[in-house]
């Protein structure tokens, strides 16, 4: 078994029997973006490509569904069977890509318990959440990048009690809201990213003095892209993460 | 107002210049001939100091100010950059004379409404310098010199490209400024307006003086021979002296 | 602004009105009088905080940059009396980036303050100084422009490889940013970085004036005149690669200004290299500005790059300069 997707990987790595999966994307062993690195670290690490895929000979590939298409179809025609492990659009989607993933690896049972724990974290986190009108919150991503409505990440924001700034400002999915437009919506907690390596322009604006004017002390929350890059059980501790850093606000 | 001292200029092996010493006194209008090659311009630029050289010029030794006080340059080449008023080409012969960052002053003034006087461009003074003919610029360029004002005028081949009335004019407003207790030096291809208007001529060979004096004395047969290889006639009338090339000698 | 001042005072007034229009257009939307209020009372207000923070470094830099690139452009064509010198088109500007994106991958720029703009101050001088040795005194245009390009795209290769190796995800993607530069997000901290470089720059080119126009005349007559030459050439280096280099490591590598403003109005001040010098910064700063203004009316949200706009309006001059260059057979 070989994963050629980052989020198939993390989903594999979850649910695989120790030595089912043979190889994962080198960025599954990334600590930045990915939950389960330590897991990637004793596997093959591969880029997507499918010469290298065919080399290691695998029974199943699992692809999302970004997938390169060119790579997916040369991989069939090379007679390796292809399984693309659905995309997770919002926590909903979470349970049906695990069981996607079981049924692949032959793990139904597993992917059916971790579904089901799953799913009751998710509403003892919504039940809790319902209570009280939360502060008012924005994601401030690299380059200006934000989650309205309809994201995943408004939905985490939504458990961990705070209202989307970016969903007031008419912004649907993903989207760019420009910073003197956040500084105007005046939010109560800025939520920013925790910074990569090395130095780049799009992570200088979560630094730009105008977004730490906004954000004084204790308004401010990182989140580990690890936590939310892909839609795994893991989305919860973000939100759950998230809460904390409410409550302790002032 | 000019003494060199065994001049040399060494260009890799060759000696283009070769100990030439001399000395031009106020009131002198010296005709500087010779063949192509013999070493006209390299004389004046290493004077000027313009050139790597060894032995003594007497310019070459003075400070790059006061140097500019005290001799006037006109190239051979006929350069005139961007599409500047006549007027405002003329008066950059003021920039010695001028403090740094200060205006042109009455004094200035005079020097360049002389100097468009002398070579006859009261018609051009807001023509774009760069769009007249060729005879045009050479004339422009000389009264640029003329502004310039200083005991000592070099100038590289000024008549070349003038029409005769133009190259009269010029040798007329050389011959003055000499008259007027100045220094002129200049070098010509044509024999009959140096023969005519100089008070010296001093003829170059292979980069060493051939002869020195007044025209009657150097624009001998003999020299003419030896130097130019070729035959003319040369006399002395009511005018002046003449000397009209005749033919070449193989 | 002694010898014309009707033009002087036109650009003085151009860059005032696109500096306040500069101030006054943003997706935020604020009203034009609140804007100003905000502006001048700098309270902890969203207004005051987006005035301050926000449009006020935006519209400095603009000028800032805007006045240096014109300014460098006028001071690079006198030299080489040759229309078509323009710090961006022959790579001055794309080596300034190279030594920027250096600075930042290797950690220089957060070692100490001015780390960032003296290496894009570096890398612009190191081209300047090839592109002079290459092209000659006399800067022909077939020379100078082969010279450009080969300067231009090796800086370009290299700021893409430094950047591709870069442990950041982000940062391979701001090639872009570096290669056609922006004025977004950026802060008074960045107004500070480069002006301190690009002031020396300034007085440097600024004095450059009595010899440009000496130079009109050509090499010789120009230091019979009592210009020293190599103390010409080496303020040129030195204050195009103090205004570039500052310059590029705030705000990317903007092409064209330096070309466009100088061409303009060289016209309007007689041809003068050195009446072209103060009037090309002006020039530059209100092209700038209205190049800043217009990505933000286009996109208001996105960061539309600067030399986008400025390339829109200066290639084809360029290819026109080009065209007439080649019809005088110079």
């Amino acid at each position: 078994m070989v994963s050629v997707n980052l989020c198939a990987d993390q989903f594999a790595l979850m649910l695989a029997a120790p030595g089912q999966l043979v190889s994962v994307t080198h960025v599954a062993a990334d600590p930045h973006v990915s939950v389960m690195a330590a897991a990637a670290r004793g596997l093959h690490l591969n880029r997507a490509q499918a010469e290298e895929v065919h080399a290691l000979a695998p029974d199943l590939v699992l692809a999302g569904p970004w997938t390169s298409a060119y790579t997916v179809s040369l991989l069939r025609r090379l007679g390796i069977a292809v399984t693309v492990i659905p995309d997770v659009r919002t926590l909903d989607d979470v349970p049906d890509a695990l069981r996607a993933t079981g049924t692949a690896l032959g793990r139904e049972a597993d992917a059916e318990a971790m579904a089901a724990s799953f799913t009751a974290d998710l509403d003892t986190l919504r039940a809790a959440a319902r209570d009280a009108p939360g502060p008012r919150a924005v994601l401030h991503n690299p380059g200006n990048y934000t989650s309205g409505t309809g994201s995943m990440a408004d939905q985490i924001l939504t458990l961990a009690g705070l209202s989307n700034v970016a969903a007031e400002a008419g912004i649907a999915g993903g989207g760019w809201l420009a910073l003197e437009s956040m500084v105007m919506l005046a939010p109560d907690m800025v939520i920013g990213a925790e910074p990569y390596p090395g130095a780049s322009r799009a992570e200088e604006v979560l630094r730009h003095p105008a977004a730490r004017a906004l954000a004084g002390p204790g308004r401010r929350a990182l989140l580990a892209d690890s936590d939310w890059v892909c839609g795994t059980p893991h989305v919860l501790r973000a939100a759950a993460h998230l809460r904390h850093a409410v409550e302790r606000a002032p | 107002m000019l003494t060199l001292d065994a001049l040399t200029v060494a260009r890799g092996p060759c000696t283009v210049l070769a100990d030439v010493s001399l000395t031009v006194g106020a009131g002198e209008f010296v005709g500087l001939i010779g063949p192509n090659g013999a070493g006209k311009t390299t004389l004046m630029r290493a004077a000027l100091g313009l050139l790597p050289h060894r032995g003594q010029s007497s310019l070459a030794a003075m400070p790059a100010q006061a140097r500019a006080r005290a001799v006037a340059w006109m190239p051979q080449s006929r350069e005139i950059a961007w599409p500047v008023a006549v007027e405002t080409l003329i008066a950059l012969g003021r920039l010695p004379h001028l403090p740094r960052g200060a205006q042109l002053a009455p004094a200035d003034r005079a020097a360049i409404d002389a100097a468009i006087a002398r070579m006859g461009l009261e018609s051009f003074r807001t023509r774009a310098a760069n769009r007249l003919s060729g005879g045009e610029q050479a004339r422009v360029l000389i009264a640029r010199v003329l502004a310039q004002d200083t005991p000592l005028i070099l100038a590289d081949e000024p008549a070349a490209g003038l029409d005769p009335a133009h190259q009269i004019t010029l040798m007329r407003a050389f011959a003055a400024e000499a008259a007027a207790g100045r220094s002129v030096v200049a070098s010509l291809h044509d024999l009959g307006l140096a023969a005519r208007h100089c008070t010296r001529i001093i003829a170059l060979h292979r980069g060493r003086v051939a002869a020195d004096g007044p025209p009657a004395q150097v624009l001998s047969a003999g020299l003419l021979a030896e130097v130019f290889h070729i035959t003319a006639h040369v006399a002395q009338t009511p005018h002046g002296p003449v000397c009209q090339p005749l033919e070449v000698i193989r | 602004m002694r010898d014309h001042p009707g033009l002087m005072t036109a650009l003085l007034a151009l860059v005032l009105a696109l500096f306040a229009a500069s101030l006054l257009i943003g997706p935020a939307g604020i009203a034009p009088a609140q804007a100003l209020a905000a502006l001048l009372r700098g309270d902890a207000t969203a207004e005051a905080l987006v005035m301050r923070e926000i449009r006020l470094p935006r519209a400095l830099l603009a000028v800032m940059i805007g006045a240096s690139l014109g300014l460098a452009g006028a001071a690079m064509q006198g030299y080489l009396r040759n229309p078509l010198a323009e710090p961006g088109l022959i790579g001055v500007s794309g080596s300034a980036a190279l030594g920027a994106v250096i600075a930042l991958q290797t950690g220089l720029a957060a070692s100490f303050a001015l780390g960032l703009p003296l290496a894009a101050l570096a890398g612009a001088a190191l081209a300047v100084g090839l592109l002079l040795a290459l092209a000659g005194p006399r800067g022909g245009s077939l020379t100078l422009i082969l010279a450009g390009i080969a300067v231009s795209a090796l800086a370009g290769a290299l700021t893409a490889l430094v950047l591709n190796l870069s442990p950041n995800p982000f940062a391979a993607a701001e090639i872009v940013f570096w290669m056609m530069g922006s004025l977004v997000d950026r802060s008074m901290t960045h107004v500070w970085l480069a002006l301190p470089l690009m002031a020396v720059g300034w007085v440097l080119l600024a004095g450059l004036g009595r010899g440009l126009d000496a130079l009109t005349l050509g090499e010789d007559a120009a230091e019979t005149l009592g210009i020293s030459l190599t103390r010409l050439r080496l303020m040129l280096v030195a204050g195009t690669a103090c205004v570039v280099g500052a310059g590029t490591a705030v705000a990317g590598a903007i092409g064209f200004v330096g070309l466009v403003v100088p061409h303009i109005l060289r016209p309007f001040v007689g041809a003068r290299p050195s009446a072209l010098l103060p009037a090309s910064a002006l020039g530059g700063a209100a092209m700038l500005l209205a190049a800043d203004v217009a990505v933000r009316l286009v996109l208001p949200d996105r960061d539309l790059k600067l030399g986008v706009v400025t390339a829109l309006v200066g290639a084809p001059l360029f290819l026109h300069l080009i065209w007439r260059t080649r019809a005088e057979g110079l």
